[in-house]
């Protein structure tokens, strides 16, 4: 399938359609919301779901050398990825040390909404991928702050300054690693790798059927949370913080296929490493910048990740790195 | 009614704060607090609202202590050091309470 013909079949899909209609009504001002509960208990079933279905995946094709250095590897990508951004924030923008660190955090990191909207696609094309990326998804949430907050502390230095930092890193690491999303992810991974296909046989009704609807209704509510931060972007960023929403997942999708090209990944598997080094978190890296960089301004990096960057990869993003994982592992 | 005077302190900090804050407390050894989230406000930085946020880091909670005028300072000086770098307010009053004995 051509990259067009990708990004079309994506457009036209039920998924990002709802997205759109969220964004829509955020943008229109529109009174419809979702109950913060409802969306809460939403997204835990898309974690439950999801981790479940790699575990069983892993039980079924068993641990091997690949899944060690795609693991390895997500860790090198979770770490360079601030680097270059930070480098790139610095150079085309007027942002403080601080907040471009800040923001290059949110971009070594991963949004785990997009990788599962990616595995939809995915499936939908009739692709598999290995299940250990649910794994790789987990491991790379974290090493992208340790590398944002020395970042952030070398530029503090070289602007004479200091970083007001609130938290010890351990502390800050142990509440990323063990935040929500994560340990319903990787407890369910691990609860579907034990179970195997038994389990799946015995909850299958409520993990593999409903996961469609569901995700249509989740994204409905991203998407009113993405217009209201598309919103907010226009009064926080300058053209050129705004562009690196853009072409900064791009140049990140491009070293992560870099990478794939050492790797033996599938094409699903590929294309979901790919997305997940261009995806850019807005739940768990948030909270961590507020606590170890209190002095960066929140609007700027929860709009640039959330107002840009989401509503970008879930749209066109993602078609592009089925397609590049197409030439890079096909 | 016989009515008692007590310090009221009123803390309004970003939501990831909130566990540090009332380990803190309880480290102070404060007789209690009350912990209530906040809707939405306007500050320095425009309005803001709870409704549609995905991450923690926009959310704020309002904190509340009611204690005596002799311990207002200890704790107020370390709830100062935590809160001091985040964005939020915190304001101490004058208040009665019916039972002295509870805070």
């Amino acid at each position: 399938m051509s990259g067009v013909e990708l990004a079309i079949q994506n457009l036209t899909s039920p998924m990002v359609l709802f997205f759109a209609l969220g964004a829509f009504a955020a943008l229109v001002r529109s009174d419809l919301t979702i109950p913060e509960a409802v969306a809460k208990t939403l997204a835990l079933y898309l974690m439950l779901s999801i981790g479940f279905k790699g575990g069983v995946e892993v039980a079924k094709s068993g641990i091997d050398a690949t899944m060690v250095l795609t693991i390895a590897a997500s860790i090198v990508l979770s770490f360079a990825i601030p680097v270059i951004g930070y480098t790139l924030l610095r150079a085309t923008t007027r942002l403080s040390a601080v907040d471009a660190a800040a923001v290059s955090a949110h971009y070594g990191s991963i949004s785990i909404v997009t990788f599962v909207a990616a595995t939809e696609v995915v499936r939908s094309l009739g692709l598999t991928f290995e299940g250990y990326l649910i794994a790789v998804a987990a491991v790379m949430e974290t090493p992208a702050i340790v590398s944002a907050l020395l970042l952030a502390r070398r530029g503090s230095r070289q602007e004479g300054g200091k970083t007001d930092e609130g938290e010890s890193m351990p502390a800050l690491l142990r509440e990323v690693a063990f935040n929500g999303s994560v340990v319903m992810l990787v407890g369910s991974f691990v609860i579907g790798w034990i179970s195997g296909e038994r389990g799946m046989a015995m909850i299958a009704p409520f993990v593999v059927d409903p996961f469609r609807g569901i995700l249509c209704l989740f994204l409905l509510d991203m998407g009113l949370v993405a217009g209201r931060g598309l919103r907010q972007s226009g009064k926080v960023l300058t053209p050129p913080a705004l562009a690196f929403g853009i072409y900064f997942p791009l140049i990140s999708a491009t070293l992560a296929g870099l990478f794939c090209l050492m790797l033996d990944l599938s094409v699903g598997g590929a294309a979901l490493l790919i997305t997940l080094a261009a995806s850019a978190s807005y739940i768990a890296v948030p909270a961590a910048m507020r606590l170890a960089l209190p002095q960066a301004n929140p609007a700027l990096y929860l709009s640039l990740s959330l107002g840009v960057t989401f509503p970008f990869n879930l749209t066109l993003g993602i078609p592009l790195y089925v397609w590049m994982a197409e030439t890079v592992a096909g | 009614m016989q009515m008692h005077s007590k310090k009221r302190i009123e803390i309004i900090v970003e939501a990831p704060v909130l566990n540090r804050l009332t380990d803190l407390l309880d480290r102070l050894d404060a007789t209690g607090y009350t912990v209530v989230p906040v809707l939405g406000g306007r500050g320095r930085g425009g309005s803001w609202s709870r409704e549609g946020l995905a991450t923690e880091a926009g959310r704020m909670v309002m904190v509340i202590v009611v204690t005596g005028e002799e311990r207002l300072d200890a704790i107020l000086t370390p709830v100062f050091g935590l809160v001091t770098r985040q964005i939020g307010i915190v304001t101490v009053s004058d208040v009665m309470v019916m039972r002295p004995e509870h805070f």
